[in-house]
Protein backbone atom coordinates (compact mmCIF):
# COMPACT_ATOMS: atom_id res chain seq x y z
CA UNK A 1 0.00 0.00 0.00
CA UNK A 2 1.17 3.48 -0.79
CA UNK A 3 0.67 6.77 0.96
CA UNK A 4 -2.08 8.56 -0.94
CA UNK A 5 -1.50 11.99 0.56
CA UNK A 6 2.08 13.16 -0.04
CA UNK A 7 3.91 14.97 2.74
CA UNK A 8 3.54 18.73 2.37
CA UNK A 9 4.08 21.94 4.29
CA UNK A 10 0.80 21.25 6.09
CA UNK A 11 2.48 18.35 7.87
CA UNK A 12 4.43 18.38 11.10
CA UNK A 13 7.95 17.55 10.05
CA UNK A 14 10.87 16.87 12.35
CA UNK A 15 14.48 16.53 11.23
CA UNK A 16 16.14 17.19 7.90
CA UNK A 17 13.46 18.08 5.35
CA UNK A 18 15.80 16.90 2.56
CA UNK A 19 16.62 13.57 4.25
CA UNK A 20 16.81 10.46 2.06
CA UNK A 21 14.37 8.67 4.39
CA UNK A 22 10.90 9.99 5.05
CA UNK A 23 9.07 8.23 7.86
CA UNK A 24 5.37 9.02 8.32
CA UNK A 25 3.59 7.80 11.42
CA UNK A 26 -0.20 7.64 11.69
CA UNK A 27 -0.69 7.63 15.43
CA UNK A 28 -3.05 8.07 18.34
CA UNK A 29 -1.85 9.72 21.58
CA UNK A 30 -3.91 7.36 23.72
CA UNK A 31 -2.89 4.17 21.91
CA UNK A 32 -0.54 2.07 24.07
CA UNK A 33 1.24 0.67 21.00
CA UNK A 34 2.01 4.21 19.87
CA UNK A 35 3.19 5.01 23.38
CA UNK A 36 5.59 2.07 23.25
CA UNK A 37 6.81 3.12 19.81
CA UNK A 38 7.50 6.68 20.97
CA UNK A 39 10.88 6.11 22.73
CA UNK A 40 11.94 3.73 19.95
CA UNK A 41 11.33 6.47 17.40
CA UNK A 42 13.19 9.04 19.51
CA UNK A 43 16.20 6.77 19.71
CA UNK A 44 16.04 6.08 16.00
CA UNK A 45 15.91 9.79 15.22
CA UNK A 46 19.06 10.20 17.31
CA UNK A 47 20.83 7.38 15.54
CA UNK A 48 19.83 8.21 11.99
CA UNK A 49 20.28 11.96 12.42
CA UNK A 50 20.11 13.94 9.20
CA UNK A 51 19.22 10.81 7.22
CA UNK A 52 15.72 10.85 8.66
CA UNK A 53 12.71 13.10 8.20
CA UNK A 54 9.89 12.24 10.61
CA UNK A 55 6.26 13.20 10.04
CA UNK A 56 3.39 12.67 12.49
CA UNK A 57 -0.23 12.45 11.33
CA UNK A 58 -3.28 11.96 13.50
CA UNK A 59 -5.24 8.72 13.47
CA UNK A 60 -7.35 8.89 16.64
CA UNK A 61 -9.53 5.84 17.33
CA UNK A 62 -11.81 8.00 19.43
CA UNK A 63 -14.47 5.44 20.29
CA UNK A 64 -12.01 3.15 22.07
CA UNK A 65 -9.68 5.98 23.17
CA UNK A 66 -11.94 8.70 24.57
CA UNK A 67 -9.11 11.25 24.99
CA UNK A 68 -7.39 10.63 21.66
CA UNK A 69 -9.20 13.31 19.70
CA UNK A 70 -8.88 16.04 22.33
CA UNK A 71 -5.18 15.21 22.73
CA UNK A 72 -4.74 15.47 18.96
CA UNK A 73 -6.53 18.83 19.02
CA UNK A 74 -4.22 20.04 21.80
CA UNK A 75 -1.12 19.15 19.79
CA UNK A 76 -2.50 20.87 16.70
CA UNK A 77 -3.38 23.93 18.77
CA UNK A 78 0.18 23.95 20.15
CA UNK A 79 1.44 23.96 16.57
CA UNK A 80 -0.21 27.37 16.17
CA UNK A 81 2.41 28.52 18.65
CA UNK A 82 5.18 26.53 16.96
CA UNK A 83 5.20 23.98 19.76
CA UNK A 84 3.67 20.95 18.08
CA UNK A 85 6.55 18.60 18.91
CA UNK A 86 6.77 19.78 22.51
CA UNK A 87 3.09 18.91 22.95
CA UNK A 88 3.38 15.69 20.93
CA UNK A 89 6.19 14.55 23.22
CA UNK A 90 4.59 15.49 26.51
CA UNK A 91 1.33 13.77 25.48
CA UNK A 92 3.07 10.51 24.64
CA UNK A 93 5.17 10.72 27.80
CA UNK A 94 1.97 11.05 29.83
CA UNK A 95 -0.46 9.06 27.74
CA UNK A 96 -2.13 7.45 30.74
CA UNK A 97 -3.35 10.85 31.83
CA UNK A 98 -4.92 12.83 29.00
CA UNK A 99 -7.90 14.44 30.70
CA UNK A 100 -8.69 18.03 29.80
CA UNK A 101 -7.18 19.19 33.10
CA UNK A 102 -4.00 17.24 32.44
CA UNK A 103 -3.68 18.54 28.88
CA UNK A 104 -3.94 22.14 30.18
CA UNK A 105 -1.17 21.40 32.67
CA UNK A 106 1.01 20.18 29.82
CA UNK A 107 0.15 23.28 27.81
CA UNK A 108 1.34 25.44 30.70
CA UNK A 109 4.41 23.32 31.18
CA UNK A 110 5.54 23.89 27.61
CA UNK A 111 4.74 27.58 28.11
CA UNK A 112 1.95 28.09 25.66
CA UNK A 113 0.02 31.32 25.65
CA UNK A 114 -2.99 29.85 27.45
CA UNK A 115 -5.62 32.26 26.20
CA UNK A 116 -4.57 31.62 22.61
CA UNK A 117 -4.51 27.87 23.33
CA UNK A 118 -8.05 27.97 24.77
CA UNK A 119 -9.23 29.74 21.64
CA UNK A 120 -7.38 27.50 19.24
CA UNK A 121 -8.68 24.21 20.65
CA UNK A 122 -12.16 25.40 19.66
CA UNK A 123 -11.07 26.21 16.12
CA UNK A 124 -13.06 23.92 13.83
CA UNK A 125 -10.28 23.94 11.22
CA UNK A 126 -8.18 21.88 13.65
CA UNK A 127 -10.85 19.21 13.98
CA UNK A 128 -11.19 19.20 10.20
CA UNK A 129 -7.43 18.76 9.75
CA UNK A 130 -7.49 15.76 12.10
CA UNK A 131 -10.45 14.23 10.28
CA UNK A 132 -8.70 14.77 6.95
CA UNK A 133 -5.57 13.03 8.27
CA UNK A 134 -7.64 10.12 9.55
CA UNK A 135 -9.27 9.84 6.13
CA UNK A 136 -5.98 10.03 4.22
CA UNK A 137 -4.58 7.34 6.50
CA UNK A 138 -7.57 5.08 6.05
CA UNK A 139 -7.41 5.51 2.26
CA UNK A 140 -3.71 4.66 2.37
CA UNK A 141 -4.43 1.37 4.12
CA UNK A 142 -3.86 2.34 7.75
CA UNK A 143 -5.62 -0.43 9.66
CA UNK A 144 -4.24 0.02 13.18
CA UNK A 145 -2.06 2.40 15.13
CA UNK A 146 0.74 3.07 14.80
CA UNK A 147 1.09 2.57 11.06
CA UNK A 148 4.27 3.73 9.34
CA UNK A 149 5.08 4.68 5.76
CA UNK A 150 8.70 4.77 4.66
CA UNK A 151 9.28 6.87 1.57
CA UNK A 152 5.61 6.50 0.75
CA UNK A 153 5.31 2.72 1.18
CA UNK A 154 3.49 1.04 4.05
CA UNK A 155 5.76 -0.72 6.54
CA UNK A 156 4.27 -3.96 7.89
CA UNK A 157 6.81 -4.84 10.57
CA UNK A 158 6.97 -3.87 14.24
CA UNK A 159 8.30 -0.54 15.54
CA UNK A 160 11.18 -2.40 17.20
CA UNK A 161 12.38 -3.67 13.80
CA UNK A 162 11.91 -0.34 12.05
CA UNK A 163 15.44 0.97 12.35
CA UNK A 164 17.10 -2.23 11.13
CA UNK A 165 14.64 -2.36 8.23
CA UNK A 166 15.44 1.23 7.25
CA UNK A 167 19.20 0.75 7.59
CA UNK A 168 19.29 -2.45 5.59
CA UNK A 169 16.86 -1.28 2.93
CA UNK A 170 17.76 2.36 2.40
CA UNK A 171 21.19 3.15 3.85
CA UNK B 1 -16.58 -15.80 -2.40
CA UNK B 2 -19.82 -15.25 -4.27
CA UNK B 3 -19.49 -13.55 -7.62
CA UNK B 4 -20.02 -9.84 -8.09
CA UNK B 5 -23.10 -9.02 -10.13
CA UNK B 6 -25.14 -11.77 -8.45
CA UNK B 7 -27.99 -11.37 -5.98
CA UNK B 8 -26.82 -11.44 -2.36
CA UNK B 9 -28.67 -14.28 -0.60
CA UNK B 10 -31.06 -13.06 2.07
CA UNK B 11 -30.63 -14.17 5.68
CA UNK B 12 -32.00 -13.39 9.10
CA UNK B 13 -29.80 -13.44 12.22
CA UNK B 14 -29.93 -12.16 15.78
CA UNK B 15 -28.52 -8.65 16.18
CA UNK B 16 -29.46 -8.38 19.84
CA UNK B 17 -30.69 -11.04 22.30
CA UNK B 18 -34.30 -10.45 21.20
CA UNK B 19 -34.15 -8.92 17.74
CA UNK B 20 -33.38 -10.43 14.36
CA UNK B 21 -32.11 -8.50 11.36
CA UNK B 22 -32.51 -9.51 7.71
CA UNK B 23 -30.47 -8.36 4.76
CA UNK B 24 -33.74 -7.42 3.04
CA UNK B 25 -34.42 -4.91 5.86
CA UNK B 26 -31.78 -2.73 4.25
CA UNK B 27 -33.22 -2.56 0.76
CA UNK B 28 -32.59 0.92 -0.65
CA UNK B 29 -29.33 1.16 1.26
CA UNK B 30 -25.95 -0.23 0.44
CA UNK B 31 -24.74 -2.87 2.86
CA UNK B 32 -21.19 -3.72 3.84
CA UNK B 33 -21.01 -7.27 5.21
CA UNK B 34 -17.87 -7.78 7.26
CA UNK B 35 -17.40 -11.42 8.21
CA UNK B 36 -14.73 -11.93 10.87
CA UNK B 37 -13.48 -14.91 12.88
CA UNK B 38 -14.28 -14.00 16.47
CA UNK B 39 -15.13 -11.29 18.99
CA UNK B 40 -12.21 -10.34 21.27
CA UNK B 41 -9.40 -11.64 19.08
CA UNK B 42 -6.87 -8.83 18.61
CA UNK B 43 -6.85 -8.33 14.85
CA UNK B 44 -10.63 -8.33 14.46
CA UNK B 45 -10.80 -5.96 17.39
CA UNK B 46 -8.70 -3.53 15.44
CA UNK B 47 -10.73 -4.13 12.28
CA UNK B 48 -14.04 -3.47 14.02
CA UNK B 49 -12.58 -0.50 15.93
CA UNK B 50 -11.43 0.99 12.64
CA UNK B 51 -14.79 0.44 10.96
CA UNK B 52 -16.48 1.98 13.96
CA UNK B 53 -14.61 5.22 13.22
CA UNK B 54 -15.59 4.99 9.57
CA UNK B 55 -19.35 4.93 10.03
CA UNK B 56 -19.86 8.57 9.04
CA UNK B 57 -17.87 8.01 5.85
CA UNK B 58 -19.87 4.87 5.05
CA UNK B 59 -23.16 6.60 5.74
CA UNK B 60 -22.25 9.53 3.48
CA UNK B 61 -22.11 6.93 0.73
CA UNK B 62 -25.49 5.48 1.82
CA UNK B 63 -23.88 2.34 3.24
CA UNK B 64 -24.75 0.40 6.39
CA UNK B 65 -22.03 -1.71 7.99
CA UNK B 66 -22.87 -5.12 9.46
CA UNK B 67 -20.40 -7.37 11.26
CA UNK B 68 -20.98 -11.15 11.27
CA UNK B 69 -19.24 -13.88 13.23
CA UNK B 70 -20.23 -17.21 14.77
CA UNK B 71 -20.19 -15.76 18.29
CA UNK B 72 -23.43 -15.92 20.27
CA UNK B 73 -25.68 -12.91 20.76
CA UNK B 74 -24.65 -12.35 24.41
CA UNK B 75 -21.00 -12.45 23.44
CA UNK B 76 -21.67 -9.87 20.72
CA UNK B 77 -23.56 -7.70 23.18
CA UNK B 78 -20.65 -7.70 25.59
CA UNK B 79 -18.02 -7.16 22.89
CA UNK B 80 -20.01 -4.40 21.27
CA UNK B 81 -20.54 -2.51 24.50
CA UNK B 82 -16.88 -2.93 25.53
CA UNK B 83 -15.67 -1.51 22.20
CA UNK B 84 -18.53 1.00 21.96
CA UNK B 85 -19.44 -0.24 18.50
CA UNK B 86 -22.20 1.69 16.76
CA UNK B 87 -23.19 -0.87 14.14
CA UNK B 88 -24.90 -4.26 14.38
CA UNK B 89 -23.02 -7.49 14.99
CA UNK B 90 -24.97 -10.51 13.83
CA UNK B 91 -24.68 -13.98 15.36
CA UNK B 92 -24.17 -16.70 12.79
CA UNK B 93 -24.61 -19.08 15.67
CA UNK B 94 -27.49 -21.47 15.02
CA UNK B 95 -27.19 -23.36 12.78
CA UNK B 96 -23.57 -22.52 13.28
CA UNK B 97 -21.95 -20.70 10.37
CA UNK B 98 -24.91 -21.19 8.05
CA UNK B 99 -24.78 -17.66 6.61
CA UNK B 100 -20.98 -17.71 6.44
CA UNK B 101 -21.23 -20.93 4.41
CA UNK B 102 -23.89 -19.34 2.21
CA UNK B 103 -21.45 -16.50 1.50
CA UNK B 104 -18.54 -18.95 1.03
CA UNK B 105 -16.47 -17.54 3.86
CA UNK B 106 -16.70 -20.35 6.41
CA UNK B 107 -13.51 -21.98 7.63
CA UNK B 108 -14.31 -25.60 8.48
CA UNK B 109 -10.97 -26.23 10.17
CA UNK B 110 -11.39 -23.47 12.75
CA UNK B 111 -15.15 -23.41 12.88
CA UNK B 112 -15.09 -19.66 12.32
CA UNK B 113 -15.89 -17.19 9.57
CA UNK B 114 -13.05 -16.04 7.40
CA UNK B 115 -12.26 -12.35 7.06
CA UNK B 116 -14.50 -11.79 4.04
CA UNK B 117 -15.95 -8.46 2.93
CA UNK B 118 -18.93 -7.88 0.66
CA UNK B 119 -20.35 -4.60 -0.62
CA UNK B 120 -23.98 -4.97 -1.71
CA UNK B 121 -25.88 -2.29 -3.61
CA UNK B 122 -29.32 -0.76 -3.03
CA UNK B 123 -30.97 -3.57 -5.03
CA UNK B 124 -29.22 -6.36 -3.16
CA UNK B 125 -26.63 -7.08 -5.87
CA UNK B 126 -23.08 -7.95 -4.81
CA UNK B 127 -20.81 -5.27 -6.20
CA UNK B 128 -17.51 -6.07 -4.49
CA UNK B 129 -16.09 -9.06 -2.63
CA UNK B 130 -12.76 -9.46 -0.92
CA UNK B 131 -11.22 -12.21 1.20
CA UNK B 132 -8.40 -11.06 3.45
CA UNK B 133 -5.67 -13.49 4.54
CA UNK B 134 -6.10 -14.87 8.09
CA UNK B 135 -4.52 -12.53 10.60
CA UNK B 136 -4.54 -9.54 8.27
CA UNK B 137 -6.84 -6.65 9.02
CA UNK B 138 -8.06 -5.60 5.56
CA UNK B 139 -8.59 -1.98 6.55
CA UNK B 140 -11.33 0.11 4.99
CA UNK B 141 -9.85 1.56 1.82
CA UNK B 142 -11.07 -1.31 -0.39
CA UNK B 143 -14.62 -0.78 0.86
CA UNK B 144 -14.36 2.96 0.22
CA UNK B 145 -12.99 2.36 -3.29
CA UNK B 146 -15.94 0.05 -4.03
CA UNK B 147 -18.52 2.51 -2.66
CA UNK B 148 -17.02 5.41 -4.59
CA UNK B 149 -16.88 3.40 -7.80
CA UNK B 150 -20.61 2.67 -7.37
CA UNK B 151 -21.23 6.42 -7.10
CA UNK B 152 -19.44 6.98 -10.39
CA UNK B 153 -21.38 4.36 -12.30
Amino acid sequence: MALRQAVSENDHIQGNSQAPIELVEYGDYECPHCGRAYPILKEMQNQLGSNLKFVFRNFPLSKIHPHAKSAAIAAEAASHQNKFWEMHDILFENQRRLTSTAVREYAQKIQLDMSKFENDILDSSIAEKIDAEFYSGMRSGVNATPTFFINGEKYDGTPADLQVFIETTFL
Amino acid sequence: MLATGTQAPDFSLFATPDQKVSLSDFKGKRVILAFYPADWSPVCGDQMALYNEMLSHFSKLNAQLIGISVDGKWCHLSFSSDRKLHFPLLSDFEPKGEVSRLYEVYDDNNGESRRGLYVIDEEGIIRWAYLSPIGVNPGADGIMDALEAMNNN
